[in-house]
């Protein structure tokens, strides 16, 4: 990881520096070599852990802490809740982050397991609106290289990804799909949902 | 990726001339393909069939694939690598055609390269040496090819046996078949050959990918409207279109009513 992340991408990096001194650009909070050491720090995390020859159990806890901790997991979760979270009341809503942050952590650290052996190396950053795009390219054993992109934003206080796409799927619009999947066949009940969550 | 239907094609017998009669016939298909209705969130005006398409197909994967792909799970890694070697090797010159029909002679040269570098030190594509020379497959079909002409994708189907796919890309699946030029300069054997070996890349990548395609249909809440999701969105990557038609801003849409990945803002829908 650190080898790839290398001159070429400093280099890249201080021209996007050299670029926003001189253009005219909306306030931005979460800068593009900001977004793009938060998911150096997330890959290196995540191969720390590779590398530790814990239990695959062991290496599945810890993924979904480092998930939860790279991640704004409540603006995830009432994405994904949809029309459904603005009915909601203050209670439903803080009780549906609760259950949806282990449900998520969980679901998607468990497939960082799968770069056991491999490696992600970051190739560049780009602000859309007023947010940045990490991309990476993922390396693993016996596959051919695909696409990863990381949405980053500070806007909740924090740097934080709010959406991962893998090779153009979307997790937003995947997990608003099976939230929506999961209220039908509990009736649109938020309650129902949440307890099915837990 | 070869499909089942690919596979069975030895019962599609047919003439040269009755080939491009076909072709004629799925021309006039695709240019009646389905416009998608405004404001829906997918082009999917067939969707109680497809969903008891897809319940087939669902069916089938736990009765036959699923098993099947256990088993090459269960084995070393790359035990059974040397199979979608074979089979990838065999589809090259097809994806070449299609190469130099969408006036890609860039990627119709490298899968060129790698047919020949792997037909011969390769041990008839037995190993993939191409890509240690960094000459990796550029994969395409003739949906892309059908895309780079300008063809609109058409509503989205479910095919029996075949899995996820378009209007567009249900007729691209057809004209690979008739149009495969193994079948016309390769000898019947190689032809009967690629068959069986596309049978069993299949079953090898099944179970390669095992977690990610479990996931999707058997631990989802609705199988069928996660399958359509995840096509649609990685075809579309696929094939450069990322951003759906008729999007003048990509930037500025309704996330409610948009797939496009870089439109979601959910900070911005939020506080609304």
């Amino acid at each position: 990881m650190t080898a790839l992340f290398s001159r070429r991408a400093l280099l890249s990096g201080g021209a996007a520096l050299a670029t926003a001194t001189l253009l005219p650009l909306p306030a931005l909070a979460v800068t593009e070599a900001q977004a793009r050491g938060m998911v150096d720090a997330l890959v290196a995390e995540v191969n720390a852990v590779i590398a530790s020859g814990k239990s695959e159990q062991a290496m599945y806890n810890d993924f979904a802490t480092i998930f939860d901790r790279y991640a704004d997991v409540p603006t995830i979760a009432m994405y994904s809740l949809g029309n459904a979270g603005r009915a909601a009341t203050p209670a439903q809503r803080q009780q549906f982050v609760g259950v949806f942050r282990t449900y998520i952590a969980r679901k998607y650290g468990s497939r960082f397991r799968e770069f056991v052996g491999g490696q992600i190396a970051v190739e560049n950053a780009r602000t859309i609106n007023n947010y940045v795009e990490v991309q990476t390219t993922a390396y693993l054993r016996g596959e051919d290289p695909f696409r990863v992109d990381f949405h980053v934003s500070d806007q909740s206080g924090r740097n934080a990804f709010f959406n991962i796409i893998i090779e153009g799927v979307n997790m937003l619009l995947s997990e608003r799909t099976e939230m929506a999947a999961l209220l039908d066949r509990h009736g649109g009940n938020v309650d129902a949902l949440i307890a099915s969550l837990r | 990726m070869p499909t089942f239907l690919e596979s069975l094609s030895p019962v599609i017998q047919s003439t040269f001339r009755q080939r491009i009669g076909a072709l004629l016939l799925l021309a006039g298909a695709v240019a009646g393909c389905t416009a998608p209705s405004p404001g829906a969130e997918f082009n999917d005006p067939y969707e109680a069939t497809n969903r008891q398409v897809h319940a087939f197909n669902k069916g089938l994967d736990t009765a036959v694939l699923r098993p099947l792909g256990q088993v090459v799970a269960a084995a070393p890694r790359g035990t059974y690598q040397p199979v979608v070697n074979f089979s990838d090797n065999l589809s090259l010159p097809g994806m070449v055609v299609n190469g130099v029909l969408q006036g890609d002679i860039d990627g119709a040269a490298t899968n060129s390269m790698r047919f020949i570098v792997n037909s011969t030190i390769g041990m008839f594509g037995i190993h993939d040496w191409a890509s240690d020379f960094g000459l990796h497959e550029q994969k395409t079909d003739f949906g892309e090819t059908l895309a780079v002409w300008g063809v609109p994708e058409g509503a989205y189907l479910e095919l029996p046996l075949i899995g996820p796919s378009t209007e567009r890309d249900a007729v691209g699946e057809v004209v690979d078949i008739l149009l495969d030029p193994l079948d016309y300069f390769g000898a019947p054997d190689v032809t009967t050959t690629s068959r069986a070996a596309r049978a069993g890349e299949i079953v090898v990548e099944r179970g390669m990918f095992s977690r990610t395609v479990d996931s999707v249909l058997y631990d989802s809440a609705d199988s069928y409207a996660q399958t359509r999701l995840l096509y649609l969105q990685n075809r579309r990557f696929e094939l450069g279109e990322e951003a759906g038609p008729g999007q003048v801003d990509p930037y500025a849409v309704d996330p409610y009513g948009s797939t496009d990945p870089y439109a979601i803002d959910p900070y911005q829908e939020l506080s609304e």
